[in-house]
């Protein structure tokens, strides 16, 4: 055979990356957070292209699929059949000594269906004006002579690419290296990761259809939980959560835990198996540079005590893209400029979620037995574990969990501090 | 004998956790599959200590450099 290589793929991927180039937005990553922010960015009118590596959106999921309606409203979304599955009216909290906890409450969430939402998503913000790419890893950044991010590189089965950008964002989640491309760093301590596993499970008894059912307990889930999200009366996402390092892997735990409860499970069987990474830590500090803003679980966007970032990272988008606008009529993608977006995050959301870490670090240092009495500062006002849980009035509940010697001194330690 | 870090595509569910907690890059999640830099991997562990399914190990190699 002669040197020539043959013409067989097309270049139909290609000529979709050229389409406006140079661009005004590059959004790296199709997840929540990234196809959220390039919906509200076509719609703009910026011209925005979209690049992921997975073939199909949505799938591997990597998650429990909680979500609740507030932040259906906060991504600009409506309730929609193809995604929205069983309806959430709070949860039921089992302690390690088999005692159940059921908290109702206003805001209620949905189980949904990833694989789909994130399709929709995806074809919301096609429908604007955006440019998709699916297949394709972007495999590096162009940093112009300034030092600022000016494209991405990525590489498909058509070739490699370079192409160029006013701004790019980064959604690429938790696995994220764009931002690490550009000298940010976002690995997290392996201490300050939950790893997940997960089993979606048919043909279950569930006993309560419409809460989530979480499973506390040193044995059960250490440092984290067991969960049980409905997805229909007899489905569920049946997954564990633990932190930082054990003998056991958490595929361990909840293999003990299923073989313990036949009540749920007797006839049940797996119908698909997943897992992931959570970061449980802050959002890190510096969530841009010159040229590019991170978004969602790339920037350690997550609740730190469920773990819930789906909601988070549609946010960060939506301010992502605001300031993406700005940016780009100002033609001003310095660092200084963009600093905006952490500016408005930290004022939305950001705060908050560093308090919730303080709660977080509060609930690792407690013992089965200190859960029980925490509980009884609960009893009766049940959703102020939802209050608390999301970092809000810290002071009052730790002069509250005061009446405890060794809880106030663990609240004195991570509530109350800086 | 050399040693390397290794990942059982058996056990890998490619939930993408090990590159999370990799302080070096050395581990990329390339859709399916875990793509490891030896050059690049200190053997620190860490994505060891994460793997849900421990799935990834530090191997050695004999008659290897
Ligand atoms: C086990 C588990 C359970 C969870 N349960 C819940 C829950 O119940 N509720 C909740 O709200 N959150 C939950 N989360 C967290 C939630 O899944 C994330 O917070 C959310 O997905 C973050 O969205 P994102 O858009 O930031 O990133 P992602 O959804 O991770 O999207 C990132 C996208 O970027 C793409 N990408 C990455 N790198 C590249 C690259 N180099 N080139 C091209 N594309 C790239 C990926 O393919 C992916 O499509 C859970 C997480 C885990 C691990
Ligand atoms: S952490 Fe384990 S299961 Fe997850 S991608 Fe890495 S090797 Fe695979
Ligand atoms: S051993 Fe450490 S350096 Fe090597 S791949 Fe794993 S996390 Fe990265």
């Amino acid at each position: 055979m002669s040197g020539e290589t043959r013409d067989v793929l097309g270049h139909y991927m290609e000529q979709q990356l050229r389409k406006h180039e140079p661009w005004d937005v590059i959004v790296v990553g199709a997840g929540p957070g990234g196809s959220i922010a390039a919906r509200d960015c076509a719609r703009q009118g910026l011209k925005t292209l979209v690049i992921d590596k997975r073939q199909e959106l949505g799938t591997p999921v990597r998650c429990g699929e909680g979500l609740g309606q507030v932040w259906i409203k906060i991504a600009g979304l409506e309730y929609d059949p193809s995604w929205c599955l069983q309806e959430m009216r709070g949860a039921a909290i089992t302690l390690h000594n088999g005692e159940e906890i059921v908290i109702e409450t206003e805001n209620r969430g949905y189980i949904i269906e990833r694989k789909e939402f994130e399709k929709r998503l995806a074809e919301h913000a096609i429908a604007e004006g955006a440019t998709y790419i699916v297949k394709t890893l972007v495999n590096g950044v162009i940093m112009d002579e300034q030092g600022c991010v000016a494209g991405i590189k990525c590489k498909n089965m058509e070739g490699e690419f370079e192409v160029k950008a006013k701004l790019v964002i980064a959604a690429d989640g938790v696995d994220s290296q764009i931002a690490r491309f550009a000298g940010i760093r976002t690995h997290v301590p392996v201490t300050e990761v939950d790893t997940g596993f997960q089993y979606y499970m048919t043909n279950m008894k569930i006993k309560h259809p419409n809460l989530i059912h979480l499973f506390i307990g040193n044995d059960v889930a250490p440092r984290g939980y067991v969960w049980i999200f409905p997805k229909a009366d007899d489905k569920a996402n049946v997954g564990i959560g633990i932190t930082g390092w054990h003998e056991k892997t958490p595929k361990w735990y909840l293999d003990k835990f299923i073989n313990e409860h036949p009540e749920y499970f007797e006839n049940a069987s797996i119908a698909e198996l997943n897992g992931g990474c959570c970061p449980v830590t802050n959002p890190i500090k510096k969530p841009y540079a010159a040229g590019l803003l991170v978004v969602g679980d790339a920037a350690h966007m997550v609740n730190a005590i469920h773990g819930g970032g789906i909601g988070n990272a549609m946010e960060a988008g939506r301010i992502a893209a605001t300031v993406a606008k700005e940016a780009v009529e100002a033609n001003d993608f310095s660092e200084g400029f963009l600093k905006l977006y952490n500016d408005r995050f930290l004022e939305i959301r950001g705060n908050q979620l560093n308090r919730v870490v303080k709660v977080r670090k509060f609930f690792e240092k407690l013992s089965d037995a200190d859960i029980e009495s925490l509980h009884s500062f609960f009893k009766g006002k049940e959703n102020d574990v939802l209050t608390f849980s999301e970092g809000d009035k810290l002071k009052t509940f730790a002069s509250l969990f005061a009446r405890n010697p060794r809880l106030a001194v663990i609240a004195a330690k991570t509530l109350l501090t800086g | 004998m050399v040693t390397k870090l290794k990942i059982d595509g058996v056990k890998c569910i490619y939930c993408g956790g090990c590159t999370s907690v990799c302080p070096v890059t050395a581990l990329t999640l390339k859709e399916i599959y875990i793509d490891i830099d030896q050059d690049t991997c200190t053997q620190c562990n860490a994505c060891v200590k994460f793997c849900p399914v421990d799935a990834i190990s530090l191997v050695q190699i004999e008659g290897q450099k």
